[in-house]
């Protein structure tokens, strides 16, 4: 692999610091594997802010799994039947593990998972928006699997062929299983539209207070995108956010006619032109909001989320406390107190 | 599971280890997005998992599941009373999980041996609950012999749960097991691991007039009552309603 080589080559001096023949020669070598779609990996030479960037999307992401597990959980205890109650534990379950994977990518940074919660906690990192929205009915869940999942699948399958070796293969994991989340939101939706007519009613208004959020998960528009440009130049991001939008959009428009749902948007209709539907303006007033942390649902989730981990501090450090007690025992032969 | 046939599938017996699965399922669901790491988010989940699984089986073998879970009152309820406790903080999370699934496995191992209409489910089910017991085996090690503070809050919660153990060797009809062999190894298998985790056994009654078969017999505590209320308010709001 080329930057491999060029490290093999041209070495950082033990003090640390590369000279400037060097780390031109390591950029070069980067920018050649970026533009020829080879991989860099944690080893590999990079430069500082495509590190940054990379902790902070991954971080974000990472963030997005745990916080999102909330709103679902919400729901867990009062699943309307144990078919459903399996599945969705299931779920929430998958969203702890994606988290784990990509911690564990950030981690291949350089950065720790500790640290990430902390900045998480104190407001300094970021999650997704969309989960700063509350879980009102059983039907939510269902427009969760279905839109938000969807959008999230949307948005991360190019994410699979990122330039980041790590974070590619951990995302070839996590569309895999977030498609079938998808489609279980999917079909609780189409069990609810074909349902009682309470039922139905309450899956439409799911979808009606889910439909907006779920278009704004793909970031402003291209012209007021603040990362987009260098993100797509590093191959980290391979499309832009209102063609990620469109493409989304043009997959529901159809799903929501099969689910015998409407989507709450009079402006939505095909343009033959195009080739794309067309769809009303997206309220950014409501959006930029939520970030600054004006949504229904700031407060709460970070509060748990601190919550969690502060009373889970002495379970922590018991751990720590015993595994330092107990160094190359397996913990199974036996604990002599000190 | 075709040479016994559901007629013969002994339905109380069904129902108290359909219960307590599903029932110790719920509240560690109730765990999710409040654990103390992220390892714990999948672990707790995991078990949760594995007991709702088993649930479904059983009840399946006395009625129909979700009519089961969804629309019986609190009295005709069947499962231990150890089993529907709050989780509490973690430690008490982890001795319910330990004294439960330290019986589960013993019992579930010998059903698996035997011929009797629960053969099948406990073959597959002793090796999910194997890593149950196994898991809260090394929390309570790491807890009994942690730091001061998780030390006495194993302590404690072991304590608490103490006197909600001896019903689970209480005879239940169509339940073809040797319980009073069984208590014997719980005893020793729950004995051993508070010694290695520096902790003493609890000393106060593990049964008395106030536990002695009753979760068994439809006799809750009163967390039950509100747990139920949750769990069943969905279903019971939409009557007839499929999902």
């Amino acid at each position: 692999m080329a930057i491999a080589a060029a490290q093999r080559t041209a070495r950082t001096p033990a003090d640390g610091a590369p000279d400037t023949v060097d780390t031109a020669a390591y950029q070069h070598a980067f920018d050649t594997a970026v533009a020829a779609d080879e991989r860099i990996e944690p080893r590999d030479w990079m430069p500082d802010a495509y590190r940054a960037t990379l902790v902070r999307q991954i971080a974000q992401h990472a963030h997005s799994e745990i916080i999102g597990m909330q709103p679902e959980a919400n729901w867990i205890t009062r699943a309307p039947s144990l078919r459903r109650k399996a599945i969705l534990m299931a779920k929430v379950q998958d969203e702890a593990g994606h988290g784990l994977y990509l911690y564990s990518a950030a981690e291949t940074l350089g950065t720790s998972r500790d640290e990430l919660l902390d900045k998480l906690h104190a407001g300094r990192q970021k999650y997704s928006s969309i989960f700063n929205y509350p879980t009102l009915t059983w039907a939510d869940v269902g427009a969760i699997g279905w839109l938000v999942d969807g959008a999230a699948i949307t948005n991360q399958v190019p994410l699979c062929r990122c330039s980041y070796g790590p974070y590619a293969r951990a995302m070839v994991r996590i569309c895999k299983e977030e498609s079938f989340h998808q489609r279980q939101g999917y079909e609780l939706l189409l069990a609810l539209s074909k349902g009682t007519p309470e039922q139905h009613a309450m899956a439409q208004d799911a979808v009606n207070r889910w439909w907006w959020p779920s278009l704004m998960m793909f970031g402003p528009p291209d012209d007021e995108s603040q990362h987009s440009a260098q993100s797509m130049e590093w191959k980290i991001k391979r499309h832009s956010n209102d063609e990620l939008r469109r493409r989304f959009v043009d997959i529901c428009v159809p799903q929501a006619e099969s689910l015998g749902l409407t989507l709450p948007d009079p402006e939505l209709r095909w343009n033959e032109e195009q080739g794309h539907h067309d769809f009303g303006p997206i309220d950014w007033t409501e959006f930029q909001e939520v970030l600054k942390g004006n949504g229904p649902c700031n407060e709460q989730r970070i509060t748990q989320r601190r919550r969690a981990h502060d009373e889970g501090a002495w379970v922590r450090e018991a751990a720590a406390a015993y595994a330092a007690k107990h160094t190359g025992d397996t913990g199974e032969t036996g604990a002599t107190r000190a | 599971m075709t040479a016994t046939g559901p007629a013969t599938v002994p339905v109380t017996a069904a129902l108290a280890l359909g219960d307590d699965a599903l029932v110790l399922s719920h509240r560690l669901g109730e765990w999710a997005g409040h654990a103390p790491v992220l390892e714990e988010e999948v672990a707790l989940a995991n078990i949760a998992l594995d007991l709702l699984g088993q649930a479904r089986v059983l009840l399946s073998l006395a009625g129909d599941e979700d009519e089961l879970a969804y629309l019986r009152e609190e009295r005709a309820f069947r499962n231990l009373q150890l089993v529907e406790q709050p989780n509490g903080d973690f430690a008490h999370t982890i001795a319910r999980q330990l004294y439960f699934s330290t019986y589960q496995q013993l019992l579930y191992a010998e059903l698996a041996a035997g011929t009797g209409p629960f053969a099948p489910l406990a073959a597959k089910a002793v090796k999910e609950v194997a890593y149950h017991r196994d898991h809260a085996e090394l929390w309570t090690l790491r807890l009994g012999d942690g730091t001061e503070t998780s030390h006495e809050r194993m302590r404690l919660a072991c304590d608490a749960l103490w006197r909600f153990t001896g019903e689970m060797f209480q005879p239940v009809e169509g339940l073809d097991a040797g319980l009073p062999a069984l208590e014997a190894r719980w005893l020793e298998s729950v004995t051993d691991v508070l010694g290695r985790a520096g902790l003493t056994v609890p000393e106060g009654p593990r049964t008395g007039a106030w536990s002695a078969g009753a979760g068994r017999q439809g006799l809750h505590t009163e967390p039950f009552g509100r747990m139920l209320a949750e769990m069943q308010h969905l279903h019971r709001s939409h009557p007839g309603a499929s999902w």
